[in-house]
């Protein structure tokens, strides 16, 4: 935490030569997000998108799209000088690799992607983005209002699809404090994953941390059938399950990215 | 913000500490008695000091009145200067339109006595303002030294006032933020709307209620003013042209944002969404529109995508 909280210096020693973003942390932070010896290069095909200024550091909406790479694997979204840097790790079994999601920031830092192709290395990609700082230290809004309890777990979710299209959008939203561990008496305590699957068909995995934003809430594109629903199973690190379908498919408008 | 104060303090005995920030503010003319001090259009941001809103000065007899003191301390006190160089009288009252920060922290420069706000916004300087002054430090820097807003002293009420042989009439609303005064000058016919009116700039909507903040407008838009001072933004010499503008972008805002949602769009998507061509007049439209996705989203989930398990 210590070594966290010191400022970004001008000159980033220590920062890689070819990191587009020149951040003093990233060699350490690859090392504690991506697998031993991983072997890593920054790639603009993965677009990493976020607003231009961070209006809620606890709220902060990212998106990766990395439909233009081939060969996905896993896509992790990280931010470099957060204290729990890794977010989440996505595995698009039967997906698109996309994913939008809310991360918290506790400061300036670079946002990225890693997104693992087929032959076991990483493409990184990302950006600055300035924020107040305490989006990882500051209580959830639940605690502060002390209905966490009540709403644990909720699960609320809608499928859009456009006929005779495979890629449909999956939009779900679990109500969870996702505690940091950062508050004062409140141990961390998040949901730690979701699994998403159509007729037994396994769609997608999501590992979580609790550097994602409370009352999780993700946007994603699996490959569907024509009528077919999404089961949504999920556990939080205290072992609480949750189910849940998401059936109904609304058409997409047309004129939609 | 004692801590920071004291460091402040601190560095500031250091020879390498370069010069403190000015505030290099003019005044322009609304009517008799009338000046507007406008504040840049654009973000808080350490090239501004944060001067971003419009600040109102009318001469009384008994002294100036300001509508809304300014960012910092120093921003106050220069426009306490700025207020008895024109009016030849120090500063007699300071209204505060609401607690945002760039409205309402200039109020340090001033004895609690001379500064009124409605019970709601006195209220929130005990509470919202702590969060608010630390953003401001992080964004402003010295530009906030010696900044601590005073509990406001005087109560603002709805309805008339006299104050140095001139009428204010005040309106306590809301929609804006929780709790909005809007001022109208009776001998000129000059409503000083505060930010429940913005002017060829998008309203920002961090603590918005829209509906409050729909009949708000309709209220403004009956007061049978001559001009409007927005905000943010140029006087409008019009009565209503600012107030349609303002009504405008909340109603395109939230059934856009609604329909983003229903559409399958991301956040992210709703913020890169089109902007209409008849806001193109509108400084900083992409800006806070991305603002208000973040504002308004999480509640449009929690309204919109349907319960599907536990």
């Amino acid at each position: 935490m210590i070594l966290l909280a010191a400022p970004v210096v001008a000159a980033p020693e220590g920062a890689r030569p070819d990191d587009p973003l020149q951040s003093p942390f990233l060699p350490t932070v690859l090392q504690l997000v991506l697998p031993e010896g991983a072997r890593v290069r920054f790639d603009d095909r993965v677009k990493v998108q976020f607003p231009a200024i961070a209006e809620n550091q606890r709220q902060f909406p990212v998106q990766v799209d990395a439909r233009a790479v081939p060969g996905v694997k896993r896509i992790i979204i990280f931010a470099d000088l957060n204290p729990i840097q890794k977010a989440v790790e996505f595995t698009p079994h039967d997906a698109e690799a996309f994913i939008a999601i809310r991360i918290k920031l506790d400061q300036r830092t670079p946002v990225r992607a890693a997104v693992e192709v087929a032959d076991g290395s990483w493409l990184v990609a990302g950006g600055w983005i300035d924020a107040a700082g305490g989006g990882c230290s500051a209580p959830p809004v639940s605690r502060v209002k002390g209905d966490w309890a009540q709403s644990l777990m909720q699960l609320r979710g809608r499928l859009w699809s456009t006929p005779g299209q495979r890629v449909a959008r999956l939009a779900l939203a679990v109500r969870h404090p996702m505690d940091t561990g950062f508050v004062d008496n409140v141990p961390s305590y998040w949901l730690e994953s979701l699994q998403l699957r159509a007729d037994g068909r396994l769609l997608a995995d999501l590992a979580l941390n609790a550097s994602v934003a409370e009352d999780p809430a993700i946007m994603l594109m699996p490959h569907l059938m024509e009528g077919e629903s999404v089961t949504v199973r999920g556990r939080d690190s205290g072992g609480v399950e949750l189910a849940g379908r998401v059936a109904g498919q609304s058409a997409i408008p047309a004129g939609a990215p | 913000m004692i801590a920071r104060r004291h460091l402040l303090g601190a560095l500031a005995g250091m020879p390498l500490i370069a010069a403190a920030p000015h505030y290099r503010l003019a005044a322009q003319p609304v009517a008799a008695g009338i000046w507007v001090v406008r504040g840049a259009d654009a973000p808080i941001a350490m090239a501004n000091g944060g001067a971003i809103a419009n600040i109102s000065i009318i001469a009384t007899d008994a002294g100036a009145v300001l509508i809304d003191a300014g960012a910092s301390h120093r921003h106050g006190l220069a426009l306490a200067a700025l207020a008895r160089r024109l009016t030849g009288k120090p500063v007699a009252r300071v209204y505060l339109t609401h607690l945002h920060p760039d409205h309402s922290f200039g109020a340090s420069a001033f004895p609690a006595g001379l500064v009124a706000a409605t019970p709601a916004v006195a209220a929130q300087v005990t509470g919202d303002a702590a969060g608010f002054s630390t953003g401001l430090y992080r964004l402003l820097g010295d530009w906030m030294r010696g900044t601590e807003l005073p509990a406001p002293a005087l109560v603002a009420e709805a309805g008339p006032v006299l104050i140095g042989g001139r009428r204010l009439r005040l309106l306590t609303l809301s929609g804006h933020s929780a709790s909005d005064l809007a001022v109208l000058d009776e001998a000129t016919g000059t409503l000083i709307a505060g930010d429940l009116v913005f002017h060829n700039r998008a309203p920002a909507t961090p603590h918005a209620d829209l509906p409050a903040w729909r009949r708000a407008l309709d209220q403004l838009a009956g007061l049978g003013q001559q001009r409007l001072v927005p905000g943010h933004g140029p006087v409008d010499p019009t009565p209503g042209t600012a107030i349609a503008q303002t009504r405008a972008w909340i109603d395109w805002l939230e059934p856009a944002l609604k329909a983003a949602m229903d559409a399958g769009l991301t956040m992210v998507e709703a913020g890169d969404l089109p902007i209409p061509p008849r806001f193109a007049g509108l400084a900083v439209a992409r800006l806070e529109l991305q603002r208000s996705v973040s504002h308004f989203w999480p509640a449009l989930e929690a309204a919109r995508l349907p319960r599907v398990g536990g």
